[in-house]
C-alpha cells in the first residue's frame, strides 16, 4: 500500500486496482482483525467498559467512606451479605480492585492501546503497525486478564484484597486475610497477561516509529503524540521485565512457600508463616521499580495528545517544540530512580530517603517546563472552546495541582505526616483521573471523527465536561485537607477515632459529589453511541488540523492513506503570516510565497535574540 | 452571543484558584486541618508543610491566572479577523523556567533534610523505653520491667495502652509480627511502617500531657480500620506509678494462675 502513488481511489482509501486485498470475513475484520485501528477501537471499547467497572467500584467504596455500616444500595443486594451491609473485608477488596481495574485495565490500555494503536500508523503516516499480527495478540492477551481479574470476584473469598500495590507479607500469606486463597492468585496471573499485552504493544511502537515514518517525517517533525508514544514505549520495555519477575516471585510465594518476601519467624494468625529467608521491602523496591515508570506510562500520552489538542484549538504552533521532546525524555530518564519515594515511611535506609527526595524534587522540572510551555502555547492564540479544547485546557489546570501536590509528598519530613492518608489520594487521583482521564476526553472529543466519520455533539460534550469538572472538583479537591487532618487511606470506617470523628460530613459531600461525576457519564456514553451512528459526518479534516491522519478519509479504510503521504513541516504550522489558510498541513507542498514570509517571521524573531545562533522550536 | 461562551468558560477556570485558596483559607476554621501539635520537632515539620503551601500556593495560582488570562484574551469571538501569534518558542524563557524552577526546587529538597535527620537520622544515645509490636490487629507493648532491659522475665506487657513519660526523648522498638503495619501518631508527627523481620526506632519528645490516637496507617487486612490504640503522656511520676501498677497488675495474674 505504502508505495502506491496513484491519486485515483475509492472513498476508503482503497486503490484496488493496484493492490486488491484478501477478502476479509467478519471474523478476521472486526474480531481477529490485524488491522490497527479495528485494534485500537477493540482496545477503546474494552477499556470503557472497564472503566465503567471500576467507577462503580469506586462508588462503592466512597459509600462506605461517607456512611459507614449502612445498607448499600444495589450493590448490597448483588452481594447480599450480613442484610445489605458491607463486610470490612468486602470494602478492603473493592478499592484493591477499583485501583487495580483502573490502573491496569483502563488508563494504561486506553492510552497505549486504544490511542497508540489508531494514532501511531495514522499519524507518521504508515498504512499499518510494523507487525500486525503481534499487535492483534496484544489485545487478545488483554482477554485472560479480563477474565481473570473478572473472576477472581466470583471465586471463594473474592477477588484480591491486598491493595493494588499487593505488599508481602499480607499478600503472600493466605492465613494473613482468612477466607482468601485463589483471589490474590488471580490478581497475579492477570496482572502477567496485561504485561505480556503491554510489552509486545511496546516493542510493535518502538519498531513501527523508528521504521515506518512517511518520507520526510524526521523524528522532530513527530507530533507530541507519537513523542509520548515511543518514549512509553521505551518505558514500557525497560521496566515491565521487573514487575513480570517480582509477580512470579510473590507467586512462587503463595503457591510453594518459597519465602522471597518472609522473614524469619513470622507468625501470621497464630501460625508460623513460611520458611523465612526473605525480605517484605524486596517486594516494594521491585514493584515500584516498574510502578514508578508506570506512573509516567499512565501520564506522558495524555500529555502528548493534549500538546496536539491544545495546538489545533489555539489555532498556534506548540510553543518549544524541543523542550517539550526533552522534557518527556527526562520525565523518562528520571522516572527510573525515584521509585524510593513511595517509601519513605518503609523502614528503607532513611539516608537513601535523602537522595530520592533530590530525585523526586528534580523530575517536577521536566514537567513544569512542559506545563509552562502549555501555557505558552494558548497565550496568544485563537482559541476554539469546543469540547475537546475544554477538556484538554482542564488537562493543565487539573495538572498544575497535581504536579504541585506532589511536592508535599516528595519533601520527606511533611511526607512522615501526610503518607498514606488522603492528601496522596488527592494528589494521584488529580495526576490519573483530573489530568490523564480529562486527557483522554479530549482525544475522544478530537479523533472521534477519525475512528468513526461523524462527529461527536458539542453541546452534550460541553456539558459533560462542564458537569465532570465541577464533580471531580469537588470529590478530590477537598481530599487535600482530609490529608491535612491525617485522615488515612483504606480504612472502612475511620470515625472512631478521636482525631477523624468529625470528619463523616465532608466525606458525605465528596460520596455525593463522586455519584454526580459517575451520572455525568451517562451523558457521555449517550453522545458516544448515538453520534456513532447519528452524527453529523465529518469530512476528512473537520477541525482543521496539520497532522497526517487528517489527509486520510474517515475512517480510514485498510491501508489508512489514498497514496503514500509526503511530509514537508513538522505538525504545528497553525496561523503561517502572509497567507489565507490559518493552517499548513504536514502535506502541504512548500509554496514559495508563505515560505519566504515564515523566514522573514523566523529571522525577526532570531534577531531579537542576538545571543542564539539558531531560531528555537523546530519548523 | 459567541463571545459569551468563551468569557464563561474563562470565568470557570477562573474559579479554579479562587474556589482552591478559599478551600484551605476555610480549612482551619472548621477544623479541617492539621491536628494538634504535642511533640517537639512536630513544629518544624509543620512549618515545612506551610512553607510548601505558600510556595506551591503562589504557582498554583499564578499559572491558573495566565491559563484564565490567555482564555479571556485570546478567545477566537473576540479577536475577529486577527491571526494568533505565529511563535514557536522563546529560548530566553525556556532557560528562565527551567533554572528558576530547578534552583527553588533543589533548595527545597536540601531544606528538608535537617528536620528530616532529626526525626528519622539522628537517634538518641538510650535504651528502647517500649517495644511497640503490631500484629493483626493490635498494638503489642513491651516495657523493660526493673532491670531496664527489654527480653527479659520481668518486661511489662500490655495492649493498646501506650503510657509514655512526657517531656522526655523517648525510644520506641517497631516490630511486626505478621505483616506490614504503620505507626501512626498524628499528634505527634511520626508514621513509622512496622516491617516483619526488621527492628526499627522511633523517637520523639512528647510536649503535653493527655492522650492522643495510634492508628494503623499501612493497610494490614480486613480489621485494619480497627486496628486503634491510645498514647498517653503523663508526668513522670505518674509514669512510674502507672508502670508500677501494671506490673503489679501483672504479678498478681501471675500468682493467680501459679496458685491453681
Amino acid at each position: 500500500m505504502s508505495t502506491v502513488t496513484a491519486p485515483v481511489t475509492t472513498d476508503h482509501g482503497h486503490a484496488p486496482a493496484v493492490n486488491p486485498h484478501p477478502v476479509l470475513t467478519f471474523l478476521s475484520t472486526y474480531v481477529f482483525s490485524k488491522d490497527h485501528k479495528v485494534i485500537g477501537l477493540q482496545f477503546l471499547f474494552s477499556t470503557l467498559v472497564w472503566f465503567l467497572i471500576g467507577g462503580l467500584l469506586a462508588l462503592a467504596v466512597r459509600w462506605q467512606v461517607a456512611w459507614p455500616w449502612s445498607d448499600v444500595p444495589v450493590l448490597g443486594k448483588l452481594f447480599a451479605q450480613e442484610g445489605g451491609q458491607m463486610s470490612p473485608e468486602f470494602y478492603t477488596m473493592l478499592f484493591t480492585m477499583h485501583a487495580t481495574v483502573m490502573v491496569f485495565l483502563v488508563i494504561i490500555p486506553i492510552l497505549a492501546g486504544a490511542f497508540g494503536n489508531f494514532l501511531i500508523p495514522l499519524m507518521i503516516g504508515a498504512d499499518d503497525m510494523a507487525f500486525p499480527t503481534l499487535n492483534m495478540l496484544s489485545y487478545w492477551f488483554m482477554w485472560p486478564a479480563f477474565i481473570t481479574f473478572g473472576a477472581s470476584f466470583f471465586v471463594e473469598g473474592g477477588a484480591a484484597a491486598g491493595g493494588w500495590t499487593s505488599y508481602p507479607t499480607l499478600s503472600t500469606n493466605v492465613n494473613a486475610s482468612p477466607g482468601s486463597g485463589m483471589g490474590q492468585t488471580l490478581w497475579l496471573l492477570g496482572l502477567t497477561f496485561v504485561g505480556v499485552s503491554s510489552m509486545l504493544g511496546s516493542v510493535n511502537y518502538m519498531t513501527t516509529i523508528i521504521l515506518m515514518r512517511a518520507p520526510g517525517m524526521t523524528m522532530f517533525r513527530l507530533p507530541m503524540t507519537i513523542w509520548a508514544m515511543f518514549i512509553t514505549a521505551i518505558l514500557q520495555a525497560f521496566a515491565l521485565p521487573v514487575l513480570t519477575a517480582v509477580g512470579f516471585m510473590q507467586l512462587a510465594d503463595r503457591l510453594f512457600a518459597t519465602g522471597f518476601f518472609s522473614p524469619e519467624g513470622n507468625i501470621i494468625n497464630n501460625a508460623v508463616a513460611g520458611p523465612g529467608g526473605g525480605q517484605p521491602l524486596l517486594w516494594q523496591h521491585l514493584f515500584w521499580f516498574y510502578s514508578h515508570p508506570a506512573v509516567y506510562i499512565m501520564i506522558l500520552p495524555a500529555m502528548g495528545m493534549v500538546s496536539d489538542i491544545l495546538t489545533c484549538f489555539a489555532r498556534k504552533p506548540l510553543f518549544g517544540y524541543r523542550p517539550m521532546v526533552y522534557s518527556i525524555a527526562g520525565i523518562a530518564g528520571l522516572g527510573f530512580i525515584v521509585w524510593g519515594h513511595h517509601m519513605f515511611m518503609s523502614g528503607m535506609n532513611p539516608a537513601l530517603g535523602i537522595t530520592f527526595m533530590v530525585s523526586t524534587m528534580m523530575i517536577a522540572l521536566p514537567s513544569a517546563v512542559k506545563t509552562f510551555n502549555w501555557l505558552g502555547t494558548v497565550w496568544g492564540g485563537k482559541i476554539e472552546f469546543t469540547a475537546s479544547m475544554l477538556f484538554a485546557l482542564s488537562f493543565v489546570s487539573m495538572f498544575i495541582i497535581g504536579g504541585l501536590s506532589g511536592i508535599f509528598m516528595a519533601a520527606t519530613p511533611v511526607d512522615i505526616f501526610i503518607h498514606d492518608t488522603y492528601f496522596i489520594v488527592a494528589h494521584f487521583h488529580y495526576v490519573l483521573f483530573a489530568s490523564t482521564a480529562m486527557g483522554v476526553w479530549a482525544a475522544i472529543y478530537f479523533w472521534f471523527p477519525k475512528m468513526f466519520g461523524r462527529t461527536m455533539n458539542e453541546f452534550w460534550g460541553k456539558t459533560h465536561f462542564f458537569l465532570t469538572f465541577i464533580f471531580l472538583n469537588g470529590t478530590f479537591f477537598t481530599m487535600h485537607i482530609l490529608g491535612a487532618v491525617g485522615f488515612p487511606r483504606r480504612l472502612a470506617d475511620a470515625y472512631h477515632y478521636e482525631t477523624f470523628h468529625h470528619l463523616q460530613p465532608m466525606n458525605a459531600f465528596m460520596t455525593w459529589c463522586a455519584i454526580g461525576m459517575v451520572g455525568s457519564q451517562i451523558i457521555f456514553a449517550v453522545n458516544f453511541f448515538w453520534s456513532m451512528f447519528y452524527g453529523p459526518v465529518a469530512g476528512r479534516n473537520p477541525w482543521n488540523a496539520n497532522g497526517l491522519e487528517w489527509t486520510a478519509p474517515s475512517p480510514p479504510g485498510h491501508g489508512n492513506f489514498d497514496y503514500q503521504p509526503v511530509v514537508y513541516r513538522g505538525p504545528y504550522e497553525y496561523s503561517p503570516p502572509g497567507m489565507d489558510t490559518d493552517h499548513l498541513m504536514q502535506t502541504d507542498p512548500p509554496n514559495p510565497a508563505s515560505d519566504a514570509a515564515a523566514k522573514e517571521t523566523h529571522s525577526q524573531q532570531r534577531a531579537k535574540e542576538v545571543h542564539r545562533p539558531k531560531a528555537p522550536g523546530g519548523r | 452571543m459567541k463571545r459569551l461562551g468563551g468569557m464563561f468558560w474563562a470565568f470557570l477556570f477562573l474559579a479554579v484558584p479562587i474556589l482552591g485558596v478559599a478551600t484551605f483559607a476555610v480549612a482551619p476554621s472548621i477544623n479541617v486541618w492539621l491536628p494538634k501539635d504535642i511533640s517537639e520537632h512536630g513544629s518544624q515539620i509543620d512549618s515545612l508543610f506551610y512553607f510548601i503551601l505558600v510556595l506551591t500556593g503562589v504557582v498554583f495560582v499564578a499559572t491558573e491566572l495566565v491559563l484564565f488570562w490567555s482564555m479571556w484574551k485570546y478567545d477566537a469571538a473576540a479577536r475577529g479577523d486577527e491571526k494568533a501569534t505565529y511563535i514557536h518558542g522563546s529560548h530566553t524563557l525556556e532557560v528562565v523556567w527551567t533554572i528558576i524552577p530547578a534552583v527553588v526546587l533543589l533548595f527545597l529538597a536540601i531544606y528538608q533534610m535537617n528536620t528530616w535527620a532529626n526525626v528519622k537520622m539522628r537517634r538518641p544515645d538510650m535504651p528502647p523505653t517500649v517495644e511497640v509490636v503490631g500484629r493483626q490487629f493490635e498494638w503489642r507493648l513491651r516495657y523493660p520491667g526493673r532491670d531496664g532491659l527489654l527480653g527479659t522475665p520481668d518486661d511489662i506487657h500490655i495492649v493498646n495502652d501506650l503510657c509514655l513519660p512526657v517531656d522526655e526523648d523517648v525510644l520506641v522498638q517497631l516490630k511486626s509480627m505478621d505483616v506490614l503495619h504503620s505507626f501512626f501518631l498524628p499528634n505527634l508527627r511520626i508514621k513509622q511502617d512496622a516491617v516483619p523481620g526488621m527492628k526499627i526506632p522511633v523517637w520523639f519528645k512528647g510536649t503535653e500531657t493527655g492522650s492522643t490516637d495510634i492508628v494503623c496507617a499501612e493497610l494490614c487486612g480486613w480489621g485494619h480500620y480497627k486496628m486503634k490504640g491510645r498514647v498517653t503522656f503523663l508526668t513522670r511520676p505518674e509514669f512510674d506509678a502507672w508502670l508500677a501498677r501494671m506490673e503489679a497488675k501483672q504479678e498478681a495474674t501471675h500468682e493467680e494462675v501459679a496458685s491453681r
